[in-house]
C-alpha cells in the first residue's frame, strides 16, 4: 500500500530544511520540538544551523482538541522548556504538518508559560490537507497525499527514516 | 459479571478499589501520573483536559486533606468544582443517596468524587449510574468505610515507585492500626497486584483485621523484627475516633510498641524509606525526629497525591 518511490529521503530532507532556516532564523531562536517526530528534529537542527540555539520539548496530550471524543492518551511525555518563554523567539519544529491542529495545541501551550516575542513553525514535511489557517516559515518538502493515509518519521540507530502507513480511525 | 469499575474495552470508567484491578491497569495510571507532577512547576499551573467538565466532591464524611487534594487536582485540569456538604443537607432532610446523585447528574455532573462511611457507597452509585446508562458519569471513590480508598494507594505506590523503581524485590512493612484502615487495604492489593514479594503488616492482634494473612501479607506482632531488612515503612494513624471498646490501653502504651522512633527504624535497611497517610499524630505512632528526618517522604506523597489524583480523573473522564 506505501508507495516508498514517492516519499523523499528524511536526512537530506533535514539538511533542506535546515539550508532553509540558515540565515533567515534568530540567533537565539529557541528550537521547540513537539513529541516524538518533531523532538528527534529539534535535538538535530543546532548542529545544522548556525547560532545560540535552546532545545526544548513539548507534549501537546493534555491541549488536544480530540480528547473528548479518543481519550487521554498513554505515554504522554513531560513538556521541557529550558530557557525563559517569555520574550523568547521559539522556532516550533514538527515531522508532518497535515491538519495544523497539533500545531494550534503548542502555541496554546507555549502560551501557558508566557509570552513569547515571536513564533514561528519549522516542518520537515508539508502534506497539505490544512483545518485550520496554520503555515509553515521554514518547510523541508511538500507532499500530496491521501487523507487516509499518514506519513510517519521513524527514528532507528540516530537515522531519521519517512514510512506512508495507513491511518487508524 | 464485568468489573463495575471497566467499560466494554476493558479502560477504566470509575475508580472504585484496587482490589480485582489488572496491573497494567494500575500502572497505566501510574505512567499518566508522571508528566502532571511537572504541571506544578509551569507559571500557569493548568491545562485544558477538563474543561467544561463538573466535578462534584461528594463528602458524606468530613476530610479536609482529601478533598482539597481532589479539588486542586480538578482545577489543575480546568475542570469547574462543586464542593458538597452533604452531611449538613439534602440527606439529613431525608434524600437518599442516589436521590441526590440523579439531582445532580440533572445537574449536569461528568464526575463524583465520593467519601462515604459505609464501605460500599460509591460503587452502589457507580451500579446505578451504569444501569441507567448514563456511562458518561464516572465516579472517584475518595474513601469508603473501612473498605478502599484507591487513589490513596495508588499515590503509595507512585510513591514507592519513584525512590525504589519496581516492585519486585520489595519488603514493604504496614504499621499499626490496620483494621481501621481501609488506607492499608488498599496499598496491600495494589502492592500484592504489582508483584510485591513481601508485605508486612505489624500491629497488636486488636488492631489486626481476623485473618489478614488471606490478603497475602505476613503478621508481625512485634515491630522489631516486623521491621528488619525493610525498603518501605508505612506508617498508619491510629483512628481514635472510629475505636469503640477496650483496643488498646492507652496512646502512650501504643507508641512504645508500635511507634517507629529512630532506634527501631535502624533495624531497616538503611535506605529505607518512611510513609505516612496523614494526618500524623506524632509521638503516637511516629516520632517527630523520624517524621521530619532524612528518610520520611511524607511530604512528597502529598505532591504526587495531586498528580495521580489528576491522572484518575483524567482518564477515568475520557473513557
Amino acid at each position: 500500500m506505501s508507495d516508498a518511490t514517492a516519499l523523499p529521503d528524511a536526512e537530506a530532507t533535514l539538511v533542506a530544511l535546515a539550508e532553509r532556516m540558515r540565515g533567515a532564523v534568530a540567533y537565539d531562536a529557541a528550537f521547540v520540538g513537539i513529541y516524538s517526530g518533531g523532538a528527534w528534529l529539534a535535538e538535530r537542527l543546532p548542529a545544522l544551523v548556525p547560532g545560540n540555539h535552546p532545545v526544548g520539548y513539548i507534549d501537546v496530550s493534555y491541549y488536544r482538541d480530540d480528547y473528548s471524543r479518543t481519550g487521554l492518551k498513554s505515554g504522554a511525555k513531560r513538556t521541557d522548556l529550558p530557557f525563559d518563554v517569555d520574550g523568547a523567539t521559539i522556532v516550533l519544529v514538527d515531522d508532518v504538518l497535515f491538519t495544523g491542529r497539533s500545531v494550534r495545541a503548542a502555541i496554546n501551550e507555549l502560551f501557558d508559560f508566557g509570552r513569547p516575542a515571536c513564533i514561528e513553525l519549522a516542518v520537515l514535511i508539508d502534506r497539505g490537507g490544512r483545518e485550520l489557517p496554520v503555515e509553515p516559515t521554514y518547510c523541508g518538502a511538500r507532499l500530496t497525499v491521501a487523507r487516509d493515509l499518514s506519513v510517519v518519521l521513524s527514528r532507528d540507530a540516530d537515522r531519521l527514516r519517512l514510512a506512508v502507513e495507513k491511518q487508524e480511525r | 459479571m464485568r468489573n463495575p469499575q471497566l467499560n466494554a474495552n476493558g479502560e477504566l470508567t470509575h475508580l472504585l478499589t484496587l482490589e480485582g484491578l489488572p496491573p497494567d491497569v494500575i500502572r497505566g495510571i501510574l505512567d499518566a501520573a508522571t508528566p502532571f507532577v511537572s504541571i506544578a512547576e509551569r507559571e500557569v499551573k493548568k491545562v485544558p483536559l477538563l474543561r467544561g467538565k463538573a466535578v462534584f466532591n461528594l463528602f458524606f464524611e468530613n476530610s479536609t486533606r482529601t478533598r482539597t487534594t481532589f479539588e486542586i487536582a480538578a482545577k489543575r485540569l480546568s475542570a469547574d468544582v462543586i464542593n458538597l456538604n452533604i452531611g449538613a443537607s439534602s440527606t439529613s432532610k431525608g434524600e437518599t443517596l442516589l436521590d441526590t446523585v440523579d439531582n445532580l447528574v440533572a445537574m449536569d455532573a461528568d464526575i463524583f468524587v465520593v467519601r462515604h462511611s459505609q464501605s460500599g457507597a460509591p460503587h452502589l452509585i457507580a451500579a446505578h449510574l451504569n444501569a441507567h446508562g448514563r456511562t458518561h458519569v464516572h465516579v472517584v471513590n475518595a474513601g469508603d468505610g473501612r473498605h478502599a480508598h484507591p487513589t490513596q494507594g495508588l499515590l503509595d505506590l507512585y510513591t514507592i515507585r519513584h525512590y525504589k523503581r519496581e516492585f519486585h524485590h520489595l519488603t514493604v512493612a504496614i504499621v499499626g492500626d490496620v483494621l481501621h484502615s481501609r488506607v492499608a487495604r488498599s496499598l496491600i492489593h495494589g502492592l500484592t497486584t504489582l508483584g510485591t514479594p513481601e508485605v508486612r503488616v505489624i500491629g497488636p492482634k486488636t488492631l489486626l483485621p481476623t485473618a489478614v494473612q488471606a490478603m497475602g501479607v505476613r503478621v508481625f506482632h512485634d515491630m522489631r523484627e516486623g521491621l528488619r531488612g525493610c525498603d518501605v515503612v508505612v506508617m498508619l494513624r491510629l483512628q481514635n475516633e472510629r475505636m469503640k471498646g477496650a483496643l488498646l490501653p492507652s496512646a502512650g502504651e501504643f507508641f512504645k510498641h508500635y511507634g517507629l522512633t529512630q532506634d527501631k527504624l535502624s533495624l531497616a535497611k538503611p535506605d529505607v524509606i518512611v510513609m505516612h497517610p496523614g494526618p500524623m499524630n506524632r509521638g503516637v505512632e511516629i516520632d517527630s525526629a523520624v517524621a521530619d528526618g532524612d528518610r520520611s517522604v511524607i511530604l512528597p506523597q502529598v505532591t504526587f497525591g495531586i498528580a495521580v489524583r489528576m491522572a484518575v480523573m483524567s482518564m477515568i473522564a475520557g473513557n
